[in-house]
């Protein structure tokens, strides 16, 4: 790992709250979202969804459909390739069934057509003949034996006999002994624990404009957190070369992992292909919520030992996940995740990766860490409750720190955890009065967080502005922090540079928006281009003046001579030598391209205050306070948009949200009416307190922020209710049919 | 789809009973765009009421107010008349929606649209409201309480249009109150409602009361032994009590994604007791 790459500095422009560079679009609507794209001649593209949770496709009859004036093509899975690699295949098959529709919402069929009616009128004419199987939608069912097989031959060797071949994969992490462990403990807790599959909840459906020309050349305009990745799997699944397929990005209008792949952008080129037209799909609502990808669903089991003085002594963790219809890794980052914040000398996680008829999992903020760090510290706090003991305390008893041996195996470089526990407890919250009925509750979270690949232009204007080129879709304030980051490095003001976000073919491959990864690895490449613009300056100031390079430096916004030796010659700012610059060697540029390492890892410390109505089962959130370790803020404001963000996405889902299937296996709450996620009037002010304990591994000491924040709040409220209400539940969300029912009343 | 401003309310009933496709009536829209939106309905004739001269005025008449069947919720939240004499039929009224959709939306609408889970239904029917109906062969005057045949279904007949909705007259010491259930605090539906109209006596003793309830069965129910429950007394927690056993008695609600049947008949007897608490304050009662 890249360990030295921070140096403590005095920050003049990062830590501003500038003005962002996107709020006047978005406020006044001129925004270029993905919907907005048009291209003359496009078509209305339109896909036929499966009714049937599981259904062998025993034909389709297009022919009416093709036939209909205005229909200019109709796709199934047959015009699509057999793709040889696995993972491309499945997000193949999964924006087009091939053979059986795996879940409800399944796309078995599009059409393109001159207006959206004649498109609609032209899905109506498609028949597909349907051999209705069995279908299974909950993980604890999909996994015995017995259980209809959703795909068959998809299991790997590390699955244990016993099992239904639903299960796709097992992990196991984690270090000592901790049968020696629970023998040790005072105390043991174990609690069994199901979670419900939640969605992103964008705003903005996806939508895709496609346009493929008779030489083989397309373009592809979408609503993405990655432009290069939609390349990568377009290309694959067109049998195109990445060279001929050009991918834009439009403006996003929110993704939180849930557009990190492909539904409709395959569909919109296949079709464009087959019309010779533009074709453009917007997805309605019913569609992204049955046919895109929400979280995993899960059931748990969790078992903490525990000394009366509050030391953990052991820890066991067993996790079934379900990603839906097709293989998924999810467990593997909930079992890694689980104990991630304690220091333990004995854990165990065993994590199974399970297929339901539901659709397709997709990431979604810190994707597989809050279902099992819900349990974990659910069951940290029945052992605090139990023995009396202050929950900050116990947590302080065993937090990781520098140097402590993860659970998962790395052993952690600085971490912000301590800080993070010390800064929750000293803050008025934790100890301001609560009334008769009400409950604080408290949970930690943790992600990883990620780097990779990334690279980074930036063009030294000659009027002495700063363009940024970048590759990754802004959806947390990245355009903002990269601006800020190449404006601190070159020591001129923020409102000279504008980062823009690049196509495909304006700039190497960057990976997609995800792991809070853009505002580290991405501001890192930013930093090390401005540094290299730098070079290139001071270089052409050392010409002007005759003097070597390496006597001349950077300082200010301004090349001066490194020392006296150097020559008396007055600051040339980076205006006056782009001013000069194509009389003294051409435009100047810097570039970085880098796959980061070291993105340091981040914790937060939730405390919410909660009052359950007991004659209802209403859970009233009254007040919320989230720590997070950012590293080293860049734009405060956007860290504490992205804390309280992370926080309310969180509420929804202890409190509400939830995909509910009928016996029938369809999707019962395909809208926001019924797939509640929290509105403005049911939070309190989400406070926060930014920690900044500088990653070693970025030059100023930046930490991902955006994913953390929604991993404590499941644990969090269940904490809280529980001190509210004298009630421990133990599956989400806590509705309030669930609640009143747990109340006995 | 052929689309017709009617410019009375003769020419909109006629137009609805001689179409021999599927039709609806448009005031707010509220309802009707969003269900054509989602393909629920694709109806061959929509007729808008909006333009019928009268029909978006509330007027005063016995003692009571008329309100038209195009009155957007947020005109009648505005109503200072209305507000006080029938505060409840009000607040649920306006509990309908967004913002948005209250600047559109209307008790008329709600009520055609037939969902047991209306917000405006269960005021009206606590205020013993009457709605004038036009069809072609002349007006007709029918209780609000007679209107609901079933999820989706009214007791109206081809051609017939609500023009307007009584609130009567009530006496001094009166009052009324609506409370809904919902997960939520604004932007839902609602899982189990109660609307309680209450009349005192000089002394504080509630002289007639009228118990309705939301979402706990096909239609709104009376809660006719509830309201009997709560006359001569003054709310005392045992009258509370039984009158919240007499709402769980006549609750026949469903399981759904909303909520389940134990949940919504123990909620509709609680927000009885409320809501009952609420309109006896108004009324003037202390206990």
């Amino acid at each position: 790992m890249s360990l030295d790459e921070y140096r403590k500095r005095e920050f003049k422009q990062v830590g501003q709250r500038v003005r962002r560079p996107d709020g006047v679009d978005k406020v006044t609507g001129r925004a270029m979202y993905g919907a907005d794209a048009t291209a003359p001649g496009m078509l209305v593209g339109r896909v036929l969804r499966s009714p049937h949770a599981h259904a062998r496709i025993r034909s389709i009859d297009t022919s009416a459909a093709a036939a209909l004036p205005g229909v200019k093509a109709v796709l199934t899975g047959a015009d699509l390739p057999v793709q040889e690699d696995a993972f491309v295949r499945d997000v193949q098959d999964n924006c087009m069934a091939r053979e059986k529709a795996l879940y409800d919402g399944h796309a078995v069929a599009a059409v393109a057509a001159v207006d959206a009616a004649t498109a609609k009128a032209a899905l109506k004419l498609i028949k597909v003949d349907y051999e209705v199987l069995p279908h299974v939608t909950d993980v604890d069912v999909a996994i015995k034996p017995g259980a209809p097989v959703v795909q068959a031959g998809r299991t790997l060797e590390n699955v244990p006999a016993g099992m239904s071949e639903n299960v796709t994969s097992h992990c196991e992490f984690g270090h000592g002994d901790p049968a020696a462990g629970f023998a040790r403990a005072d105390h043991v807790v174990e609690r069994h624990f199901r979670t419900a599959a939640t969605h992103q909840g964008y705003i903005e459906p996806h939508a895709a404009l496609a346009s493929v020309t008779s030489d083989g050349k397309a373009e592809l305009w979408c609503c993405t957190q990655g432009q290069f990745f939609v390349r990568t799997l377009c290309a694959a699944i067109m049998g195109m070369e990445a060279s001929q397929l050009r991918v834009t990005a439009s403006e996003i209008g929110g993704g939180f992992g849930g557009k990190t792949t492909v539904f409709i952008e395959p569909v919109a080129l296949a079709l464009s292909r087959k019309a010779g037209r533009p074709v453009k799909i917007v997805m309605n609502r019913d569609e992204v919520f049955r046919a895109t990808g929400p979280t995993v669903h899960t059931s748990m089991d969790v078992k903490i030992g525990m000394t009366k003085d509050g030391r953990i002594t052991a820890a066991e963790a067993h996790l079934r996940y379900s990603g839906g219809a097709f293989p998924c890794g999810t467990v593997d980052m909930g079992a890694q995740a689980a104990f991630a914040a304690y220091d333990l000398e004995n854990v165990r996680t065993y994590g199974w990766n399970v297929m339901t008829n539901r659709p397709k999992e997709a990431s979604y903020r810190a994707p597989g860490a809050p279902q099992a760090i819900y349990a974990v510290e659910s069951v940290l706090d029945e052992l605090c409750q139990h023995f009396r003991l202050d929950p900050i305390d116990v947590r302080l008893k065993n937090a990781a720190r520098k140097g402590t041996k993860s659970s998962y195996g790395p052993t952690f470089p600085d971490i912000g955890l301590v800080a993070t526990l010390e800064a929750a407890k000293r803050h008025p919250h934790y100890t301001a009065p609560l009334k008769p009925g009400q409950g604080r509750g408290i949970s930690c979270g943790f992600w990883f967080n990620f780097g990779g690949n990334s690279c980074v232009s930036l063009n030294i204007n000659t009027d002495g502005t700063v363009g940024v080129t970048e590759g990754n879709p802004d959806i947390g304030g990245s355009r903002a922090s990269i601006s800020l980051m190449a404006a601190e490095e070159l020591g001129i003001p923020y409102e000279r540079v504008r980062t823009i976000v690049a196509d495909t073919s304006s700039l190497g491959y960057n990976d997609v928006t995800d792991g809070s990864r853009v505002t580290f690895a991405v501001g890192l490449a930013t930093i090390k281009a401005a540094r290299e613009a730098i070079r290139v300056m001071c270089g052409r100031a050392a010409r002007i003046w005759g003097i070597d390079a390496e006597a001349v430096e950077w300082k200010d916004g301004a090349a001066v001579p490194a020392g006296p030796n150097a020559g008396k010659f007055p600051p040339m700012s980076l205006a006056e030598i782009a001013a000069v610059s194509f009389e003294t060697g051409g435009p100047i540029a810097g570039h970085h391209e880098v796959n980061v390492d070291g993105a340091g890892v981040s914790f937060g410390v939730h405390i919410v205050d909660v009052e359950v109505d007991r004659e209802t089962g209403a859970t009233k959130v009254l007040r919320y306070t989230v720590f997070q370790d950012a590293g080293k803020a860049v734009h405060p404001s956007y860290v504490e948009g992205q804390m309280q963000g992370g926080a309310v996405q969180g509420i929804g889902w202890a409190l509400n949200e939830e995909y509910i299937y009928g016996p029938d296996g369809r999707l019962q709450n395909p809208g926001f009416l019924d797939y509640r996620v929290p509105v403005a009037s049911d939070l309190p002010m989400i406070d926060t307190v930014i920690l900044e304990i500088p990653n070693p591994g970025h030059p100023y000491g930046v930490r991902g922020v955006g994913e953390t924040g929604i991993v404590p709040p499941l644990a969090a409220i269940s904490n809280a209710v529980s001190r509210s209400a004298g009630i421990r539940l133990s599956e989400l969300p806590m509705s309030p049919p669930r609640v009143l029912k747990a109340l006995g009343a | 789809m052929r689309y017709l401003a009617a410019k009375t309310a003769r020419e909109a009933a006629e137009a609805l009973a001689a179409e021999a496709g599927v039709t609806r009536v448009l005031a707010g829209g509220t309802d009707v765009l969003v269900q054509m939106k989602a393909g629920l309905v694709e109806p061959d004739l929509v007729v808008d009421i909006k333009k019928i001269p009268g029909i978006a005025t509330i007027t005063p008449e016995a003692g009571g107010f008329r309100v038209g069947a195009a009155v957007p919720n947020s005109v009648l939240g505005e109503h200072e008349g209305v507000r006080t004499l029938w505060p409840g039929v009000v607040e649920g009224a306006n509990l309908i929606g967004s913002t948005q959709v209250q600047g559109r939306c209307t008790m008329a609408g709600n009520l055609c649209n037939a969902s047991p889970a209306g917000d405006a239904v269960p005021g009206l029917v606590a205020a013993n409201a009457v709605a004038r109906i036009a069809g072609p062969d002349g007006e007709r005057d029918c209780p609000v309480a007679d209107i609901p045949a079933g999820p989706g279904k009214t007791t109206l007949k081809k051609g017939e249009v609500i023009t307007s909705i009584l609130l009567p007259a009530r006496p001094a010491r009166a009052s009324d109150a609506y409370l809904r259930f919902i997960p939520r605090t604004e932007m839902d539906i609602a899982v189990a409602s109660a609307a309680v109209s209450l009349e005192l006596n000089a002394d504080g003793t509630v002289k007639a009361a009228r118990v309705v309830l939301g979402a706990v069965a096909p239609t709104v129910v009376v809660a006719d032994a509830a309201g009997k429950a709560l006359v001569g007394t003054k709310l005392d927690d045992d009258t509370l009590a039984k009158m919240a056993a007499a709402c769980e008695a006549v609750c026949r609600p469903i399981d759904d994604k909303r909520g389940t049947v134990a949940f919504r008949t123990k909620t509709a007897g609680t927000l009885a007791k409320r809501a009952a608490l609420i309109a006896y304050a108004r009324a003037g009662g202390s206990k």
